[in-house]
């Protein structure tokens, strides 16, 4: 068991630095920071120390190892935008991230599921039929044009919902929350429902993939020649057996979702590390860049061997594989 | 079918979904009527930066007007009046002696004296300072005695005083004890304290800022003069899509957007409770061309033709700019100054006629038919420019250039100009805070020499108009002063230094909550003048 | 083998002439790509070519509205550019960077999955754990950081002509580890298997091995997995555009079309926005269709 996990955090490790490698790799070929971070007053002499601070001069692999040893302990240098610890840039926007990606896969779950179940259990009803085309419009549909109908609808033209921002926020130490105020809460639900609408056809796909599986298993069948009411089969049964797959789905997608709220953010101008990522990338700040993918891949990374070790715990046998 | 639903509770989640959905509305409405004494205000960009001396942008050192303020400033009429000096003198020609208003403390409490003054000169005209070019008759400031400085001039022009309504008053201890003696620069990425935090005299201190979010300021009760305007709280918000800053202003979130785009005007007219005030801009969007002996890439610059200048010229279609892409709400210009600027003629501001063939003819005399040249453009400086650039594109195109768009947002575009190394770019001069042609003459025109030609990006060095310049300055008599001026846009004018495009056009959106708000032709925001509905 | 497949091929179209859906989508996107492939001969004007532009026709509405002029059928936006033609243009480069990166990523994928499969080893290893980091990146993360990257390192002057040689690279990056793993997962299964066994005593060359034997046998998910990649590439470039890292003004996509047309959102021109994100969406819907029914069709569970 302990071998399985320290081999799971060594391999979850090794891609971690292979993501750092990545991120190294985008500060040497975006061109010289020097001339990036330079203004046209600085002299040549300026210049040459400022390479000499920045470490430049040292050869690639020295380079790569402090840049790994800084990133893991946090530090990711300084915005060449506007001066500042990246770390500390995207601390306080991490929380607005995280509170819209956590709304938007709780909608998709309590969405997402019972339609999964009823388009498993009604097949060829027509208004399963309809879901079924419904979540493939659903995956098709650009988040951007969505969130664009959103605004459209409900914020402009039924003026249910605000359109930007996130509202009043309450800090608690570092983390800020936008759910305990009423303002906050109001501008999360147009975000967190554009974000979770793709979401919500994965999983609602992939419940009924499962419970049609499942539905045909012996048990399943056993169950129903036992007399065991439907509702009960389907809902006690069938749907626990399935929830462990939208479980993990949801769980590793968390990482996915984070990366995809920069579309969702920059058009509900929200003010997360998605819209940071994006202006940092309008102004080529590399190491706002950096930064983001190293914390977005680490979550991911993070999230996966985590539910890779708790599968282990769970079913045994997977240890063998 | 209604089994499976009441088994799953569905009906429960929905309901409880549709309630919270219906009392955030309802708290959301509330809080709109609570916070009445709140002014919640969007612009298109952020502010760059809460040092007044990082950055000569308008729109930057208005805001930070709330929060600092100067010795003289204006009215809306635009005449200087007493600000944190009551009273000025010019001693021989030489020296302007300034009375300070006694009693005014900082936002920390401590008081406004000499010696402020004195750390903000030294402050503003250090070498480093990004903003020593708006001061370019300032030569030294000595303290007479706690209340009273002299401030020494090159020469005895009276615009003097109308450059010092933008040098606002730091207190120079604080500005010792943070390590902040030296200006910070935007264009040049230089930060420091001062970049974060402020502390002015003025009717609004800063309460918190996250760049690129929000910024907001609260209202200063010490404040020394007589509040007009009755608010509380400034939440100040960069929305930078033109759509969603008109939605959140349609749906109540935002009480004010200055940049309101104009192609949305007729809609937000036409809405309910929104109000719309629009004029023209005492901006002068121009074109204008690098002038050094080779273009970046090497090439021999073909902009030193005037015939190359002057096809350019003609190729430009203003009317049409200013009926389409302006909807009819520009000026199209002759000249390179607005109606409002002293210095301005009427004779020169004709602007040069549209002839496209005229254009390929001066073309193929240069020898440059097919000239391809990058053309710098930012997309969130100066009205619709996109949409200007596009159609300059489409214009120049048609009269024999091979124009190649490089646009992006001004923090990146704007090191890009200032280096000099953009071939053809555009330039937005509002003549601020002097509201005097002298601003464009000097600064813009004049051959790149110390304080002189400071936004002179191209490169290019007219001995005759510097020598225009230079007597204008020295000009006490403000008609012969004016007419030297004149006569320096003319020459302008005919050498093509610049190509004039036209003032934009300028547009303030509003819900029925703002009571009154002042509005000039130099768009900037002045809220302690601002009232709001109870 | 042969006969084997025509079978297969032919359960398809009997599968395809039942499903509705599947045909309607079918018609569409064919009549969609044909369209934008020939957009330079039937577009009544080249939106790229900006003397064609003519201002004073900017901003015209659509043809049946009373303002509406020919030959612009669904009006013009405001540079005068005749909505149909960009509209058909901006489907071509949608169209053409999604085959193109599709296309790109199966021969990466394929050959580096095979490669992988057959030979094992370190080379396996190797590329696996390559493949494992960039999953580890979400895909859209990757495509801006590329695009942007590689933009950076162009010079000025063919960033704008690059783009779409860019963005097809930045989405080929994060597309060919699917392709990879599916090849090589099966291979692993066919190389054990006594026909190749029986191959490769004879000497038959491992790359004709490869292509002649184990490819055929991947091809099913890998046309799956294809068809629904192609439809997430279109999705890609389209956000990549809005965002402003895609295409530039010059050279419009739909997602660059849909950026612009978004600051007129409330200016009631209402056409510069509404026909490119249709657009879009059908073209989408209709890639996501056939490929949901191709998948469902080739899931021997389902039948």
């Amino acid at each position: 068991m302990l071998v399985f996990i320290i081999k799971r955090i060594a391999n979850a490790a090794m891609v971690m630095l292979a993501v750092a490698l990545l991120a190294f790799l985008i500060f040497r070929l975006a061109g010289d920071p020097v001339e990036l971070m330079a203004n046209e007053q600085m002299s040549q002499a300026d210049r040459d120390n400022l390479r000499e601070k920045l470490g430049l001069n040292d050869n690639f692999a020295t380079q790569y190892a402090r840049f790994v040893v800084n990133a893991a302990q946090g530090n990711f240098g300084i915005s060449y935008r506007n001066n500042q610890e990246v770390l500390g840039l995207i601390a306080e926007r991490f929380p607005a991230t995280m509170e819209l990606v956590l709304v938007a896969t709780f909608i998709s779950l309590v969405v997402g599921i019972p339609m999964g179940v009823i388009t498993a259990i009604q097949r060829g009803k027509w208004y399963t039929e309809s879901l079924q085309f419904l979540s493939i419009i659903g995956v098709s549909l650009p988040s951007f044009v969505v969130g664009i109908l959103l605004i459209l609808v409900f914020s402009v033209s039924l003026g249910w919902a605000p359109a930007f921002g996130r509202g009043d926020v309450v800090d608690f130490g570092w983390w800020s929350t936008g759910l305990l105020t009423s303002s906050g809460r109001a501008a999360l639900i147009l975000p967190a429902i554009a974000l979770s609408l793709y979401q919500i056809t994965l999983i609602m796909r992939l419940v009924r993939a499962e419970m049609l599986e499942v539905l045909r298993s012996d048990f399943v069948k056993f169950a129903r020649a036992r007399g065991i009411p439907r509702w009960r089969i389907h809902f006690r049964h069938a749907l626990r057996n399935c929830l462990m797959p939208v479980v993990t789905m949801t769980a590793m997608n968390i990482g996915a979702l984070i990366a995809f709220a920069l579309i969702t953010e920059t058009v509900f101008q929200w003010p997360g590390m998605g819209m940071l990522f994006i202006q940092a990338v309008t102004f080529i700040d590399i190491p706002v860049m950096a930064a983001y993918l190293c914390i977005v891949s680490f979550i991911f990374v993070f999230l996966n061997t985590l539910v890779d070790i708790a599968y282990a715990v769970i079913d045994p046998r997977l240890r063998a594989r | 079918m209604d089994g499976i639903f009441t088994l799953f509770r569905i009906p429960r989640t929905m309901k409880t979904l549709r309630s919270t959905l219906l009392a955030c509305t309802a708290l959301l409405a509330m809080g709109t009527a609570a916070g009445a004494e709140t002014l919640r205000w969007a612009g298109q960009r952020d502010i760059f930066s809460l040092d007044p001396y990082s950055y000569g942008s308008t729109s930057n050192l208005a805001f930070l007007n709330h929060i600092y303020e100067g010795l003289v400033r204006y009215t809306p009429e635009f005449e200087v009046v007493p600000a944190l000096a009551t009273e000025w003198e010019l001693i021989d020609n030489k020296v302007w002696r300034f009375k300070l208003r006694q009693g005014v403390a900082f936002h920390d409490g401590s008081e406004f004296n000499a010696d402020d003054v004195i750390a903000s000169m030294a402050r503003v005209s250090d070498p480093t300072s990004p903003l020593r070019g708006n001061i370019p008759l300032f030569v030294g400031a000595k303290k007479v005695d706690d209340f009273t400085v002299d401030l020494e001039v090159s020469a005895p022009n009276p615009l003097f005083l109308n450059d010092m309504t933008n040098i606002f008053m730091f207190d120079g201890q604080w500005l010792v004890d943070n390590n902040s003696e030296k200006p910070t620069d935007v264009g040049g990425q230089v930060e420091g304290y001062t970049t974060y935090n402020t502390n002015g005299t003025g009717p609004f201190m800063l309460d918190s800022r996250v760049p690129d979010s929000k910024t907001v300021l609260v209202v200063n009760d010490g404040w020394w003069d007589e509040k007009q305007h009755n608010i509380d709280r400034i939440e100040f918000t960069p929305i930078s899509s033109a759509a969603t800053r008109v939605a959140a202003l349609l749906s109540g979130e935002i009480d004010l957007i200055d940049a309101a785009p104009i192609q949305d005007l007729a809609r937000l007219e036409a809405s309910p409770g929104i109000k719309v005030d629009k004029r023209s801009d005492l901006r002068t969007i121009s074109i204008a061309f690098n002038r050094k002996e080779k273009l970046a890439d090497g090439r021999d610059n073909p902009f030193n033709d005037i015939r190359v200048r002057q096809a350019f010229d003609h190729a430009i279609d203003r009317d049409l700019l200013h009926r389409r892409v302006m909807r009819g709400l520009s000026h199209p210009a002759g000249t390179l100054v607005a109606p409002e600027i002293p210095g301005y003629s009427a004779e020169l501001d004709t602007p040069t006629e549209y002839d496209p063939e005229l254009s390929q003819k001066l073309l193929a005399e240069a020898g440059q038919t097919g000239l391809s040249f990058t053309y710098l453009c930012m997309n969130d400086e100066s009205v619709n420019e996109e949409d200007v650039c596009s159609a300059m594109v489409n214009m120049l195109s048609r009269a024999g250039f091979k124009p190649v768009l490089d646009i992006a947002p001004r923090a990146v575009q704007a090191p890009k100009r200032s280096s000099g190394n953009s071939d053809v770019y555009m330039l937005g001069w509002a003549n601020e805070p002097t509201l005097d042609a002298y601003s464009m003459l000097v600064q813009v025109l004049s051959t790149r020499d110390g304080a002189a030609g400071v936004a002179n990006y191209g490169g290019w060095s007219y001995p005759a108009l510097d020598q225009m310049v230079t007597a204008a300055a020295n000009e006490l008599d403000r008609d012969k002063r004016l007419a030297i001026e004149t006569e320096a846009l003319k020459l302008a004018k005919e050498e093509v230094i610049m190509i004039p495009l036209h003032q934009q056009p300028m547009a303030w959106a509003m819900t029925d909550k703002i009571e009154d708000v002042t509005i000039r032709a130099d768009n900037k925001p002045r809220h302690w003048l601002t009232r709001l509905a109870d | 083998m042969i006969s084997l497949s025509l079978i297969r091929k032919s359960d398809l179209w009997y599968s395809f002439t039942r499903s509705r859906s599947a045909m309607v989508a079918a018609i569409v996107l064919a009549m969609l790509i044909l369209t934008a492939i020939f957009a330079p001969l039937i577009a009544p004007q080249n939106p790229y070519d900006p003397a064609q532009l003519d201002m004073w026709k900017s901003e015209l509405p659509p043809i049946w509205d009373q303002l509406g002029e020919w030959p612009y059928v669904l009006g013009t936006d405001t540079q005068g550019r005749d909505m149909l033609s960009a509209i058909l243009y901006g489907t071509r480069i949608s169209v053409v960077i999604g085959i193109a990166s599709v296309a790109l990523s199966l021969l990466v994928g394929l050959s580096l999955g095979l490669v992988a499969g057959y030979f094992g080893g370190v080379v396996d290893n190797l590329l696996m754990r390559f493949g494992d980091v960039l999953l580890s990146i979400p895909t859209i993360l990757i495509a801006i950081l590329v695009s942007t990257v590689v933009r950076q390192m162009l010079p000025p002057e063919l960033r704008d002509v690059g783009s779409s040689a860019v963005l097809v690279l930045a989405i080929t990056l994060s597309g060919w580890v699917q392709y990879a793993r599916t090849v090589r997962a099966q291979t692993i299964v066919e190389r054990s298997k006594e026909y190749v066994q029986a191959a490769r005593l004879l000497r038959v060359p491992a790359r004709r091995i490869m292509v002649r034997h184990i490819l055929p046998n991947t091809l099913t998910p890998i046309m799956v997995a294809a068809t629904l990649n192609f439809g997430m590439a279109i999705l890609t470039e389209a956000t990549l555009s809005f965002l402003g890292i895609g295409m530039p003004p010059g050279q419009p996509s739909l997602g660059t079309l849909i950026r612009i047309g978004n600051q007129f959102l409330f200016s009631g021109l209402w056409w510069i926005v509404l026909f490119p994100v249709l657009q879009l969406c059908l073209l989408v819907v209709s890639v996501n269709l056939l490929g949901d029914w191709l998948r469902d069709a080739l899931n021997p569970k389902l039948r």
